[in-house]
């Protein structure tokens, strides 16, 4: 999916949480989105996936505004749990093949096989981070054409994110469009193509982490760390 | 998972590694190579990383793809030695400039070899 955002800004009151972003993110990237708590990382996930209005600009998919078609084609894990969690998971993935129609039962099977997960237990009996696994497995099962993770680690010790991170590589598809905001950006720099560096509402960095290395001779952790720290 | 050194681009430390790896004869000459995301997955790195150490594998002759059916490992086994010789030889030029920076002579340089080699055997 292609993803346009131009001349966007978000307010609340008189306070800016994003300011005048200009970005455009091409196919089949895995883009990290990277930026301190209150920098704008939320605000703008949350206008990618149409659940905010923009203030001024506007975000294109395909050509289209969020909306009906956008919310068929990317496949959302927010940063909160949203799901019933009275549920086996077996029901859970019973109410995703109902609600969306990229839906893939076998993909689910098999992903929530590998993470070990016990699907006849109701959600609630597992732990915090099994309960993000599931989550996450259920959002990958989707054949989507976007993928936006919203802190998909943060609650998983180190095995789960390693396992998180395979996930993540084997399982979107090749023309998909991977956003992923996080704060633990040494765990998953490797998995990136992109990232964007957002600091105050405003995008500090865009380019390839590739080229980072490269042109810095440093790890995109550190040249975090150094920009937030500095600018 | 692959120790990557995260301050280096990722793809020169694929290449490097799969070289190595080559030359070693982990991946035989004429093998068939496991595809980009298979591999990637295994490495967990980004599958475009990757393919970009695979493409650099291929210039180098050290890869080559049949488009019908996947990447191989270049049949050149000359190729092949001649690569493991040349990284022998990089290897060995560190330990000495790293030596020579310590102000040892050659002799004392063979004698630290000698002892670590008998030392290996015992």
């Amino acid at each position: 999916m292609k993803i346009e955002i131009m001349n966007l800004s978000k307010k609340y009151g008189s306070l800016y949480a994003l300011q005048n972003v200009n970005l455009t993110l091409g196919q089949g990237r895995i883009v990290g989105l990277l930026g301190p708590n209150g920098s704008g990382k939320t605000t703008l996930i949350k206008l990618l996936n149409g659940l905010i209005q923009p203030t001024q600009g506007q975000i294109l998919m395909d050509g289209q505004k969020p909306g009906v078609y956008s919310k068929s084609k990317i496949s959302y894990l927010p940063d909160k749990t949203y799901l019933n969690s009275q549920m086996t998971v077996e029901q859970l993935v019973d109410l995703f093949g109902d609600f969306y129609a990229d839906f893939n039962f076998s993909k689910a099977d098999d992903l929530l096989k590998r993470l070990n997960i016990p699907v006849q237990q109701k959600l609630k009996t597992l732990s915090k981070g099994t309960q993000e696994k599931v989550q996450l497995a259920l959002v990958m099962s989707r054949e989507a054409e976007a993928y936006i993770l919203d802190e998909p680690i943060g609650g998983v010790d180190p095995v789960g994110r390693d396992y998180i991170l395979q996930t993540i590589i084997s399982q979107y598809n090749r023309n998909a469009t991977v956003i992923i905001s996080t704060h633990l950006i040494s765990d998953v720099e490797n998995v990136l193509d992109d990232v964007i560096m957002i600091k105050n509402g405003g995008i500090f960095l865009y380019d390839s982490v590739e080229n980072i290395r490269e042109r810095e001779g440093k790890s995109i952790d550190e040249m975090f760390k150094e920009v937030m720290r500095w600018y | 998972m692959w120790q990557m050194d995260s301050n280096r681009p990722i793809y020169i430390q694929l290449v490097e590694r799969i070289i190595k790896e080559i030359i070693a004869g982990k991946y035989q000459p004429g093998e068939k190579m496991p595809t980009v995301r298979e591999l990637a997955e295994i490495a967990r790195v980004n599958p475009n990383t990757m393919q970009k150490a695979f493409s650099q594998l291929e210039q180098k002759g050290m890869l080559y793809t049949d488009r019908t059916v996947g990447r191989y490992v270049t049949q050149d086994q000359a190729k092949i030695r001649e690569k493991g010789k040349q990284l022998a030889r990089q290897l060995g030029e560190k330990f000495l400039a790293d030596m020579r920076a310590l102000g040892l002579t050659e002799d004392e340089i063979m004698e630290v070899l000698k002892t670590l080699m008998s030392g290996d055997k015992a």
